[in-house]
């Protein structure tokens, strides 16, 4: 198989501002290979967006410190050229966004502006260029879209704008598509639909995607992997079987119990995580997730946890500081519907008092 | 479309309406100097004064009045075409007046704008992309010191420096030179100086306003994406952020035409240019209310014309507004 397309190695992308060093993106690692669907999922400011807009060379604030390595089939992009980056912006890499309104410019036709993104990279005509976008259109189940290209994107419905997002991103063939929030803006009903188109034209094209999101359950149908984000780190990752049936950091176990499940009854309550992700600038000493976490112990506060291979699984990673065999008890009482302090009390209340 | 131009024309139709009215009841119902006496000469008998009342209409009712000032003013009404008024100072009908020194004014406001337009937006589109730059601070630094200044300070700064006659480097003519010019040439030389007083500001207001525009669309969505296709950085400054930045300076523009086409009254002035602005300004000083009115109704008119051109070209510009 070779090197991994994309590589990403100990990324940190902090900001230097008037309150102090935010450190939005705090040394991330992570690999995709050719084809493959990773998904990263966190809450909201912990990083997802800053670290693919830097593996896209897009953070452009003159008070970001990027480090660390980026490495897209085997070329090191956080030392290319502004030329060579903008070669690979749209050509090898791809990237849509959120909201498709706000993302598409509201006084070119949406036809043009995909054939803008061709004519970018490829020598072609005009009219080639058009055809091609039309094609795409057409590709990603636009109606009539011939016509349709010749509109504007305010004419467009929301599913439909972002519909056309994904053909100006994929009509250069990228290897890799990013997807950043790609329905989170959308109808609940369009966003299934976004999500299988994406999943359809993957296979088709066999693009890598890196599907960010807030919400596991947008990624638990399509990821091979995924990556849990907080505070600008990973937390843990794991394929993405294992993330839903034996996670192993409490954080994650928070993410799940947000989310929606087909299986659970209609009453079940969905759990938000209590509390508030923490301020980048002064993070919570030891493990950051520890003012939030109910299995805190007095060690955590002081012991920055690294991200470890669990035991039994070496492509299954977490940072926490518990014992492999308590979050494994912990868990199996959750997933059973237990709530957290009941949980904690049952298992580590023997622990507890040995400490 | 051809029904929003339809109301929007209604609108202007009633727009002139309603300034005609405030203009009628300004001159003509507010307390001001009698016009039968302005009209009967020095030291006017009672009798004379009353004869020239009736000549005038005064002898009528307001509303009266102002029936008969409205069909003046309508073209196809009364049988006198558009009628301004009459100045009793110049013995002269108004409107032949303004329509004679038009010209001059649109002379003065056409090379201003190109003037002003060639150097504001340059100006404004570098400061937005260097933004904090020293180029940057000193353009901005220069451009409000444009703006606090008045017209007439800098008119009489440039001929202070600048006049053929007065001036310490006389380089250019100044105070009356486009009267006493008689080549076209000559009256766009004798402009040089006026223009780049009147455009100075102007400028000033456009590079600030269109820098502030264009930072902040840099910020949109739309640009990352642009960026994101691998476009040049110049395509995504000129093609994707200056596109639309630029397009609210065209509501700008339209509405300082109109306004300069009513007359440029202080630069006009200053400089000794025989267009409608100083027109005006000598109405004033000699209360001419006739005058005064029917410039007043002139520049009204072009500014309500270029506000009807700017919404229709709106249409032209940005595929949202809609009909
Ligand atoms: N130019 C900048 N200067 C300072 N801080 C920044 C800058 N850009 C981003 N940040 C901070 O970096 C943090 C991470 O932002 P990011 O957009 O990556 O979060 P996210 O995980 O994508 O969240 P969301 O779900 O809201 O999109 C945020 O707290 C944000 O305030
Ligand atoms: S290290 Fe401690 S505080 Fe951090 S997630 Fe694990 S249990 Fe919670
Ligand atoms: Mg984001």
């Amino acid at each position: 198989m070779g090197a991994p397309l994309l590589e990403v190695e100990n990324l940190k992308v902090h900001f230097e501002t008037e309150d102090g060093l935010v450190k939005a993106v705090d040394g991330i690692s992570y690999t995709v290979d050719r084809g493959q669907t990773l998904g990263i999922v966190g809450e909201s400011g912990s990083g997802k967006s800053v670290s693919s807009l830097t593996v896209m060379g897009l953070t452009r604030s003159r008070n970001a410190r990027i480090s660390g390595t980026v490495r897209f089939n085997g070329k090191d992009l956080l030392g290319a050229s502004e030329e060579d980056m903008r070669s690979i912006r749209g050509n090898d890499i791809a990237m849509i966004f959120q909201d498709p309104l706000s993302s598409l410019h509201p006084f070119y036709k949406v036809g043009a502006q995909i054939a803008e993104g061709v004519r970018a990279h490829r020598d072609v005509s005009k009219a080639q260029a058009w055809d091609r976008a039309v094609e795409m259109l057409s590709l990603v189940g636009i109606p009539e879209p011939r016509k349709r290209a010749d509109a504007y994107p305010h004419e467009f419905s929301g599913g439909m704008r972002q519909r056309a997002m994904i053909a100006m991103a994929l009509a250069n063939d990228p290897k890799l598509l990013i997807a950043d929030e790609p329905t989170t803006a959308l109808d609940v009903t369009v966003q299934a639909q976004i999500l299988e188109l994406i999943e359809r034209l993957q296979s088709e094209f066999d693009t890598a995607v890196v599907v960010i999101t807030h919400d596991l359950g947008v990624v638990a149908e399509m990821a091979d992997e995924i990556s849990v984000m907080y505070a600008g780190r990973i937390v843990e990752k794991a394929d993405t079987d294992t993330i839903f049936a034996a996670p192993e950091h409490p954080y994650t176990w928070g993410l799940l119990s947000s989310i929606p499940r087909l299986d659970a009854s209609r009453d079940e309550e969905l759990v938000p995580i209590p509390g508030r992700p923490p301020s980048l600038i002064n993070l919570p000493g030891g493990c950051s997730f520890h003012p939030r976490c109910p299995y805190v112990r007095e060690a955590h506060k002081k012991v920055d946890p690294k991200l470890e291979p669990v035991a039994g699984n070496p492509g299954h990673q977490s940072a926490c500081l518990l014992d492999s065999s308590v979050r494994r008890k912990l868990w199996s009482e959750l997933r059973t519907g237990v709530k957290p302090d009941e949980a904690r009390a049952d298992v580590m209340a023997a622990e507890e008092k040995a400490v | 479309m051809a029904a929003y131009i339809a109301r929007r024309l209604l609108w202007v139709v009633f727009l002139l309406f309603t300034i005609t009215c405030i203009t009628f009841v300004i001159f003509s119902v507010l307390p001001s100097g009698d016009p039968a006496v302005a009209r009967a000469g020095r030291s006017p008998s009672p009798q004379l004064v009353e004869v020239i009342r009736v000549q005038l209409g005064l002898d009528k009712s307001k509303p009266e009045q102002f029936i008969n000032y409205i069909g003046d003013i309508l073209p196809f009404v009364g049988g006198n075409g558009i009628y301004l008024g009459f100045s009793y100072q110049n013995n002269t009908d108004v409107l032949p007046e303004i329509l004679e020194r038009l010209p001059v004014t649109i002379f003065l406001a056409t090379g201003a704008v190109i003037l002003w337009l060639s150097i504001g937006i340059p100006l404004g589109v570098l400061s937005a992309v260097k933004t904090g730059s020293a180029l940057d601070r000193i353009a901005m630094g220069i451009a409000l010191l444009f703006i606090s200044a008045p017209v007439y300070f800098f008119g009489l700064v440039a001929l202070y420096l600048f006049d053929d006659q007065i001036g310490i480097w006389p380089i250019l003519p100044g105070n009356s030179a486009y009267g006493e010019a008689d080549s076209l040439l000559g009256k766009a030389e004798a402009l040089i100086m006026p223009w780049c007083v009147l455009a100075a500001a102007f400028a000033a207001i456009y590079a600030r306003f269109l820098r502030g525009n264009l930072i902040d669309t840099l910020q949109e969505d739309y640009i990352r994406t642009a960026r994101a296709k691998g476009l040049s950085e110049r395509r995504v400054i000129f093609r994707h952020g200056v596109r639309a930045a630029i397009t609210p300076i065209v509501t700008l523009l339209g509405l300082d035409i109109g306004i300069l086409l009513g007359g440029a009254i202080l630069t006009e002035t200053v400089f000794n240019i025989p267009g409608i602005g100083r027109y005006a300004f000598n109405a004033i000083t000699v209360s001419d209310l006739p005058v005064i009115q029917g410039t007043v109704l002139f520049g009204a008119f072009f500014i309500v014309m270029m506000s009807l051109i700017v919404d229709i070209l709106y249409a032209f510009i940005d595929p949202r507004v809609r009909y």
